[in-house]
């Protein structure tokens, strides 16, 4: 029993995994390709939208919430990135740990109270 | 058995990469049958829910074979690409979307014995890969140069990425409990009292987030079909829809199997019934789960796109803080 080589074959089963189900798509689009019509015509090639003949780019402005979310997205996922760790390891690091962690918590939750008050969580 | 056990102690070689291969596809084809019941059970509870019968005429009186039949049906159906769309991308969607629904699948430990892999890091490897099946949505939605499904695609990304955060946050209080990320390990310890009494906030906040995550209603908005048609799916057909479809309800397998590992104890008997097989309680007990997800499904209507939002940023997330400080407390005064 060598658990560094349990260790190698745990992760070569992920990759046997990432293999599978990259050949999934492949081989079954493949196979498909045998069996479904293949008719192009220039009405089916357009961009579909509602019957209605497709005006101007597609790729429209979006509004800016969506990017005030991605940044609100980033930090507090970078947050959990230092709270799993610590969850593992809390048994041996007790309390002062936890009291650093709720300071940690506590100035992010500020910044959400700040965000909150100036509207960015509000959806418009 | 013990064959197996000596491939998986020793080190790693081509020919364990082949073994491997040999297990892999024969539970990827579980999968897919998992697939195509689920969704024929989805749409016979839910047609009993609204007092209707559902599928009754494919297969026999039950339907057996509706979607055995629709999957044959997309088979078989052109495959259409819009002029304006980005071709590389438009292809690739599908395959990134799928990837990593299916690669989760492979630290989840469905018997004492039965894990394909029992990462130490379990737990962290599952939401980590999970969280790309957003990029395949969003690719999807741009690749297809149209508007409803840009819209689809970009509301996707808001409504997984606002609920990624209190569904990471929810678990660190079990995480606490546990001490370990590995799944087998969870498991062990929910002998006598599942997560889901000692984390009960936990749990409703992670199993909102999962169905949020999962875009399943009330969490539809990425593929509300009354108002942008169906989504980043839109000029999908045949067949490479049929893959997102496939991501969606293998995902969903995936989602139900980690409720069961991490709240209700996974292969873990109701005490007292301890000769009933582990494998029989984890599917019991993941069956139960599928069920209360179509439940909802059949019962409730869509969240209009504000409400979502801040109901994410606004309720969940100070929740799910409070908890973590909750049970970090409960932990240093009861255990």
């Amino acid at each position: 029993m060598d658990p560094l080589h349990l260790y190698q074959n745990s992760y070569l089963f992920v990759v046997v995994f990432l293999f599978v189900a990259i050949m999934l798509p492949i081989v079954a689009l493949t196979l498909g390709k045998m069996l479904r019509p293949h008719d192009p015509a220039p009405e089916k090639l357009t961009t579909y939208e509602s019957g209605v003949k497709p005006f101007q780019d597609s790729r429209v402005q979006f509004q800016v919430s969506y990017y005030l979310f991605a940044l609100m997205f980033v930090i507090f996922d970078v947050e959990t990135v230092f709270l799993y760790p610590w969850a593992v390891a809390y048994e041996k690091l007790g309390v002062f740990a936890l009291v650093e962690m709720l300071i940690f918590i506590v100035m992010l939750l500020l910044g959400l109270i700040y965000a909150w008050k100036k509207k960015v969580l509000k959806w418009k | 058995m013990e064959w197996i056990q000596g491939v998986f102690t020793s080190s790693p070689t081509i020919e364990s990469f082949a073994i491997y291969l040999l297990i892999t596809v024969p539970f990827l084809l579980m999968v897919l049958g998992f697939v195509t019941y689920a969704i024929l059970a989805e749409r016979k509870v839910m047609g009993y829910i609204q007092l209707r019968y559902g599928p009754n005429r494919t297969g026999g009186r039950f339907g057996l074979l509706q979607t055995v039949a629709d999957v044959f049906k997309l088979l078989i159906k052109e495959d259409t690409r819009p002029k304006l769309a980005d071709k590389g991308l438009f292809i690739l969607a599908p395959v990134i979307a799928f990837v990593p629904s299916f690669m989760v699948l492979v630290v989840l430990p469905y018997t004492e014995t039965l894990t394909f892999a029992n990462l130490g890091i379990g737990l962290l490897y599952f939401i980590a890969i999970s969280g790309i099946s957003t990029i395949g949505i969003v690719t999807a939605g741009w690749a297809s140069n149209n508007k409803y499904a840009l819209m689809g695609g970009m509301r996707a990304v808001a409504q997984m990425i606002s609920y990624e955060i209190p569904l990471l946050m929810s678990l660190v209080g079990l995480v606490l409990f546990a001490g370990t990320l590995n799944l087998t390990e969870i498991i062990e310890q929910q002998q006598y009292v599942p997560y889901i009494l000692l984390q009960p906030i936990g749990f409703i906040i992670f199993f909102i987030c999962a169905l949020a995550e999962l875009n399943r209603i009330p969490f539809d908005l990425p593929e509300a079909e009354s108002e942008i048609i169906a989504g980043y799916h839109v000029e999908y057909s045949g067949f490479r829809f049929a893959f997102f479809m496939l991501a969606e309800y293998v995902y969903m397998f995936a989602m139900a199997g980690l409720i069961t590992v991490l709240f209700l104890g996974g292969w873990q008997p109701i005490i007292g019934l301890g000769f009933i097989p582990g494998f029989v309680w984890f599917a019991l007990k993941f069956s139960l789960v599928v069920f209360v997800f179509m439940w909802i499904r059949a019962t409730l209507p869509r969240l209009r796109s504000d409400q979502l939002m801040e109901f994410a940023w606004k309720v969940l997330l100070p929740i799910s803080l409070a908890n973590i400080f909750l049970s970090a407390i409960l932990k240093e005064l009861f255990f």
